[in-house]
């Protein structure tokens, strides 16, 4: 009913409605992206712009780093600093980590719980149009001095108009992630036995379907209000106060939980065996979605310090804990049981194979932990990191973390989606690159924050080593820069060439049966699963647990 | 290596339809459920501040009340039509979901009527742009139930009778729309 079956039929119809000739065939292949209900290319239509907005994004980023090299002026226009900062921030969370994860969940998950598509195919294919949408327009409202604190009454408006398109959309796509998850499993998969990566991104769907609506209800308000009275929400300056904590920790890990779920799935894929604790990772990818209870609660202040009497200081620090504390519990027990995988059992000494899947993981989810814990530090009051750059270099920690997540699930994955393996020797060095990005354009933000340097202004109080720090940060931002033109090459270059295996991983879930490229309904024939790894079943080594 | 798994039945997808819908209703509860705790905020805010919440807007609660009894007895409507279509009663289900397109469209002039009723200029208060937002968006649900009945009925009175997985959800919607005015109606109308 809701299973799209796809024909050859399409294709050639548009080979009459366009031609055969080079023009033809470019309208032809457009229109086969454009209107495609095929889960792989929309998922991959989202990672592309995810990645394009990720060379955007650091970009401007290394435009600030630029421009705070200067404490005391402006290097750049003084009245474009807002809207840069709010590119900035918008751009890390809106245009880079949702559509680079989800994009990949939208390619991957199918595949992975053996469906021959994904639900709601025609509404997914909707949702990345209302997103793509809603990012050009608030482009188009910063440009033009609207967003927060914006000059222009109309841009303002538009901002937030385009902010509940990017979020209709969004929720739209994380519905029909959801329901495959929940619906479209192959005969006997449960939901003990669905893969890693498949469950990180139902875990983020519901977490997003959770959150973004009451974000979604508040821009609402904040649309009318700002069209007509100004009198309850503060007009273009108080838009902050409302929607702010989407953008900043604890919300954001929701928007990186996949990097966790990659690191879990390809740790046993790089030792060739089971991993031995499955259902505590899905508690410990679980737990990091607690984070959607931030926003869906719009809870904002999790100020605590240990000065006040002891009723005052544990209620706080329960309300920490629970918040911000307990998501970084989930990431350490998706680390912790990631790493017993490697233990020896037996007389059988583990053999690991470093893959670039597991680089990726390994360092996003690292960066997403190093952004976990400075998002509980710039909680206590008593170390004064609020309002600090130290809060704005969580969330790059967090956000460039997902990316890199994003990106290790395309690499893993590019057999089934582009037909081939990307070489290792091209990729690895950018997994090292992209983490060593990550920590020079965040890292010296923390280093910043104790020092007091304020966030998100171009002007501070400061001295030679903060502009040095800021200088750090620009070099981090560029080397982004070169990491997503790398990886960018890297898919370009291999099309059509390299190991066409089923299985070049030597990876356990069922999605690796098919052929690679995986055809446009995924399986020729389906197969029926009676373990969680059942490629590995097929091994002489391996038996059903 | 390509290892070869033994092929099996077709999967069906399993209500693909009911959990979606459930999803959205899900999402739908959540902002409506922000809206209200933003509108509580506010009005504590204003209480708080020794402020009147409304400023001076008598709120006409006989048609507020009726809306009330009017989307429980709509949800009564589309049960009966779930009733129906899963014994086959085409014309059963069919007249189940007229009424409930005439009931929620009852609903809607209801709310024009307060509107109306009240006489309360969009930009003349704080109050007026959060009563119109929140309510506002109440009546987008609502069409958005609408259109959902519309496709419900074209797809049974098509001849899809059997397939009343749709019909199930589309009853679904319902409940979590009710669900989202008793709240609203508790807030906005009776505590104000």
């Amino acid at each position: 009913m809701t299973t799209i079956e796809h024909t050859g039929i399409e294709h050639d119809q548009r080979a009459v409605l366009f031609g055969d000739g080079t023009v033809g065939s470019f309208f032809s292949a457009v229109a086969d992206w454009a209107t495609s209900t095929d889960h792989k290319k929309i998922g991959r239509l989202y990672a592309g712009f995810g990645m394009l907005a990720l060379l955007g994004v650091a970009v401007i980023g290394a435009l600030l780093g630029l421009e705070r090299t200067d404490a005391n002026g402006y290097v750049l226009p003084e009245d474009s600093i807002l809207q840069l900062f709010q590119l900035h921030r918008v751009g890390l969370v809106f245009w880079v980590a949702i559509p680079l994860t989800l994009g990949a969940a939208v390619a991957i998950v199918p595949l992975q719980v053996g469906a021959r598509a994904i639900a709601f195919a025609r509404l997914a294919l909707t949702g990345f149009y209302a997103w793509l949408a809603g990012t050009v327009l608030t482009i188009v409202a910063l440009a033009g001095n609207g967003g927060i604190g914006g000059g222009n009454a109309q841009m303002v408006d538009l901002f937030l108009a385009a902010h509940g398109l990017m979020i209709l959309g969004i929720a739209a796509t994380a519905g029909c992630v959801a329901t495959t998850v929940l619906t479209s499993r192959v005969p006997g998969m449960t939901m003990r036995r669905v893969p890693f990566f498949s469950w990180s991104a139902l875990v983020q769907a519901l977490a997003l379907l959770i959150a973004l609506p009451v974000m979604f209800g508040v821009l609402i308000y904040l649309f009318v209000d700002a069209r007509n009275a100004q009198l309850v929400f503060g007009g273009p300056l108080g838009i902050g106060n409302w929607i702010g904590l989407f953008f900043d920790t604890p919300v954001v890990y929701i928007y990186a939980i996949p990097v966790a779920g990659l690191l879990a799935e390809a740790m046993p894929v790089a030792f060739g065996r089971r991993h031995p604790m499955r259902q505590v990772v899905f508690a410990g990818l679980a737990l990091i979605g607690v984070a959607a209870l931030t926003g869906a609660t719009l809870q904002n202040d999790f100020a605590t310090t240990f000065n006040g009497d002891g009723a005052s200081v544990v209620k706080h620090l329960v309300v920490l804990a629970f918040f911000v504390a307990l998501p970084l519990l989930g990431g350490v027990i998706t680390l912790a049981t990631a790493a017993m995988v490697a233990k020896p059992t037996g007389d059988a000494k583990p053999s690991i194979r470093v893959i670039s899947p597991l680089l990726f993981g390994l360092l996003g989810t690292l960066m997403l932990l190093l952004g976990m814990v400075g998002g509980v530090l710039v909680d206590l009051s008593d170390l004064e990191l609020a309002g600090t750059v130290f809060g704005e270099a969580a969330t790059v920690f967090v956000t460039f973390g997902a990316a890199l997540g994003g990106l290790g699930a395309l690499i893993m994955w590019a057999p089934k989606l582009w037909g081939m393996q990307i070489p290792e020797k091209k990729v690895l060095p950018l997994a090292l690159l992209g983490t060593l990005a990550t920590v020079l354009a965040a890292g010296p933000h923390y280093v910043a924050g104790f020092t007091g340097q304020d966030g998100d202004v171009g002007v501070y109080m400061g001295d030679g080593a903060s502009t040095a720090l800021n200088g750090i940060v620009l070099v981090g931002y560029a080397l982004m820069v070169l990491t997503v033109l790398g990886v960018a090459g890297a898919i370009a270059t291999s099309r059509g060439k390299g190991d066409q295996n089923a299985n070049p991983w030597c990876a356990h879930t069922i999605e690796w049966s098919t052929t690679s490229p995986a055809p446009a309904d995924n399986f020729a024939a389906m197969p029926t699963v009676k373990s969680a790894e059942p490629e590995l079943d097929q091994t002489p080594e391996g038996s059903p647990s | 290596m390509t290892l070869a798994l033994p092929a099996g039945p077709s999967p069906a997808p399993r209500r693909q339809i009911f959990v979606g819908t459930a999803l959205a209703g899900v999402a739908a509860t959540m902002m409506m459920g922000g809206m209200l705790a933003v509108w509580a905020l506010i009005r504590q805010r204003a209480v708080d501040a020794g402020e009147r919440f409304p400023v001076k807007f008598i709120i006409p609660e006989v048609a507020t009340n009726v809306m009330l009894i009017t989307i429980f007895a709509l949800c009564l409507f589309a049960q009966w039509a779930v009733y129906s279509a899963r014994r086959g009663d085409r014309s059963h289900t069919g007249l189940a979901l007229g009424v409930v397109l005439v009931l929620g469209i009852a609903f809607i002039n209801a709310q024009a009527f307060v509107y109306t009723q009240m006489e309360m200029p969009l930009a003349g208060s704080g109050y007026a742009t959060m009563f119109y937002a929140i309510t506002g968006t109440m009546i987008a649900i609502v069409i958005a139930g609408l259109v959902y009945t519309v496709v419900a009925a074209f797809r049974s009175l098509g001849g899809r009778d059997r397939e009343y997985e749709v019909i199930s959800a589309h009853a679904m919607y319902w409940y979590f729309t009710a669900a989202a005015y008793a709240a609203l109606w508790f807030l906005v109308y009776v505590t104000k």
